[in-house]
């Protein structure tokens, strides 16, 4: 994964709550092998409304997608991830985040900003009357500026899942340094336990 | 203070701890299958790791294969793609990999304890977000993404983040005809969408007592739902009975050793939860959901909400948008609402009690006209238990469709979808938007109920037919 340490632009407001991982990628996108090309998958179905937001020219080449609460909920695939990536947002704003999801993000450089939901019922307001506001999200001091708003937002995120993302660790080389507790812990584990070789 | 279920599980399987990370937990069992793999089997290859226990890792082939002609090539080339990687990811890595047909086949978290792979106080993590259902087993089991799959994959291990513990209680007797589904549907309509983020959640009570492991896989299968981590019930003689004599069992000596080890795992008496809820489980009749959420839940005896009905303002959208996508109108009964499908199938309600209480409800009677049905088996070893029993015979005979077993019209990637507009009762777990195919419209019931409305052309209990 690559360093995030600053993320400077503007935002879409996607005015819904529950917008499930099968909203964000319908499950045909699924059947790919690839890790590239599921930027067209995003919201696909709901691209076909002309209406729908994410179509609209103001908000094109927005960072930040901003959401009601509970984004994300549903299944598992990180494919929902990678398609909001590569469409072009490197953070997402919502109140309430599904957990998986959320842990997904945060694998890929994708950052999840929780906000109190009267804060993000405001911000959806603002974006939605001006397009051009302008972001700075600072992962060092976990927070979101928005100057013309005067506004400065605090967020949580968990030390370790802060650094990742400032020196872009890859998370397995940081679990392999503990190959040999790993190995200790196996020796002791409960003779019963199923295994392909005990068949 | 003492632990819980889920804090002792937790405990036994920390490699390490400490260091400001999250704690680093072992894996006993990795379940994979077809969508949720392939990059992450990249992911390997390109940074030349192997598996590191190929022993623990078990492989099936279920939400992409077709439910009919499995003897003839997958029609759909990327489909066919999909689960030939999978194919050639399991060689190249040496994992066990069960593909259409095998009699081991089935979905990932019907055929995990079928096997008795899975077993109480084990850590299960699979790339998909039903793991919760092998919390009926008294383990911590939970979903995960590719990065993660990957991660297990190398390391055998995953960092976790402390969760907070929820304890979720279900007192009294379920009123006849009530089963699993209506109580996790309950309980998604007392808690919502998104009411056990953060948190592991332990279902207790007489009535999670007196289930069956089928009916505590259901329960524990929907606890992704409303957003906990994970959900799970104490090990009790019901488990064990469950367990014995399964294919990967623990056996003799060992399987004493077992019992005595499960045996210390339930929830001490001075342990405190972060959350708890209660419901009580006299009143919890047949429900059904009527919007794009699991949250949006009535009994089916009752009618569909107003958005006025709910307090909080986004609740009210979502409802007003709930309605417009269903096609429905406030206020309607139920059992006004007349089904186009009835798929009874999904790792929620696909186990062999599953389909021996629909055919008890169909049996002799005849789906009403221009009712499309269809009965998936959640493995092969289901399938094959119905058909000694003869249940096959009681759905054809009725009408019903009778399948091979996969996820089918769960999430819609094999043929099995609904159209635009096409209005279903499933044995499911999700009713959002499309998820049956694009522009279906889901409502989630229970077995019993699904059949009384494949009979009734309407939304329908049994005991009203
Ligand atoms: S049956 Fe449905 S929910 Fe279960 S694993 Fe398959 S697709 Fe997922």
């Amino acid at each position: 994964m690559k360093p995030v340490k600053i993320i400077e632009g503007t935002a879409v407001p996607l005015d819904r709550s529950d917008v499930d991982t099968d909203q964000i990628i319908p499950s045909d996108w699924l059947k790919r092998v690839e890790r590239t090309g599921f930027e067209k998958g995003l919201f696909s179905e709901w691209r076909d409304d002309k209406n729908f937001i994410l179509n609209d020219e103001a908000y094109a080449g927005a960072r930040i997608l901003i959401a009601g609460p509970n984004f994300g909920t549903g299944s598992s695939r990180e494919h929902a991830v990678w398609a909001i990536q590569q469409a072009g947002f490197d953070a997402v704003i919502s109140p309430r985040f599904g957990p998986i999801f959320k842990n997904n993000a945060t694998k890929n450089g994708l950052v999840p900003i929780e906000i109190d939901s009267q804060l993000g019922k405001q911000l959806i307001s603002e974006v939605g009357k001006n397009p051009d506001l302008h972001f700075v999200i600072d992962i060092a001091q976990r927070s979101v500026e928005i100057p013309q708003l005067g506004l400065s937002i605090e967020f949580e995120l968990e030390d370790s899942v802060q650094e990742r993302f400032l020196k872009g660790l890859d998370d397995i080389g940081i679990t392999l340094n503990n190959a040999e507790a790993i190995t200790n812990f196996e020796t002791n584990r409960g003779q019963w336990l199923p295994s392909q070789n005990l068949i | 203070m003492g632990r819980t279920l889920s804090q002792k599980i937790w405990d036994h399987h920390v490699v390490r701890s400490g260091d400001n990370l999250p704690d680093l937990l072992y894996i006993d069992l990795h379940l994979i299958h077809e969508v949720t793999s392939p990059q992450a089997f990249d992911g390997l290859r390109m940074n030349g790791r192997k598996v590191r226990r190929p022993d623990l890792t078990v492989a099936t082939e279920d939400h992409n294969v077709p439910t009919e002609n499995i003897d003839q090539p997958i029609e759909d080339e990327v489909s066919f793609k999909q689960i030939q990687t999978l194919r050639n990811n399991a060689d190249e890595f040496g994992i066990t990999n069960y593909p259409m047909g095998d009699p081991n086949q089935g979905i990932v978290h019907v055929i995990g304890p079928e096997l008795g792979l899975t077993q109480p106080g084990m850590t299960v993590v699979c790339g998909d977000s039903h793991t919760s259902t092998h919390g009926a087993f008294g383990a911590l089991a939970f979903g995960i993404g590719t990065s993660e799959v990957e991660h297990v994959l190398a390391t055998q291990t995953l960092p976790q983040p402390e969760q907070e513990t929820m304890s979720i209680t279900i007192n009294g007797q379920l009123p006849f005809g009530s089963s699993a589904k209506d109580v996790v549907l309950a309980v998604l309509a007392e808690v919502g969408t998104g009411g056990g983020i953060g948190a592991i959640a332990e279902f207790r009570g007489s009535v999670v007592e007196s289930l069956s492991m089928e009916g505590r896989m259901t329960l524990c299968n929907m606890a992704i739902e409303f957003g906990a981590k994970a959900g799970l019930i104490a090990p009790d003689q019901i488990t064990y009975d469950y367990l014995k004599g399964r294919k990967h069992s623990p056996k003799g000596d060992q399987w004493e050793e077992a019992i005595r080890f499960w045996d210390e795992l339930k929830t001490d008496a001075d342990a405190v939860f972060d959350r708890e809820i209660t419901l009580n489980g006299d009143m919890i009749t047949p429900q059904v959901t009527w919007g794009t959420n699991p949250g949006q839940v009535i009994p089916v005896s009752g009618r569909v909400p107003k958005p006025d009905d709910f307090e909080d303002p986004a609740e009210q959208e979502a409802a007003q948008r709930a309605l417009d996508y269903m096609g429905l109108t406030a206020g309607t009964k139920m059992s006004d609402v007349a089904v186009d499908t009835v798929f009874i199938g999904s790792c929620t309600n696909s186990r062999i009690e599953d389909l021996r209480s629909a055919a008890e409800v169909i049996k002799g009677k005849k789906v009403a006209e221009g009712v499309r049905t269809l009965v998936v088996p959640g493995s092969r070893k289901v399938k094959e238990i119905a058909e000694q029993e003869g249940l096959h015979e009681i759905f054809l005979e009725s009408g019903f469709d009778w399948r091979e077993p996969g996820c089918s019209m769960c999430l819609a990637m094999n043929p099995d979808k609904l159209t635009v507009g096409e209005r279903s009762a499933s044995t499911s777990n999700r009713n959002f938007e499309g998820r049956q195919g694009r522009g279906g419209r889901t409502h989630l019931v229970s077995p019993r109920v699904a059949a009384a409305s494949a009979i009734a052309g309407y939304f329908a209990t049994p005991e009203e037919l």
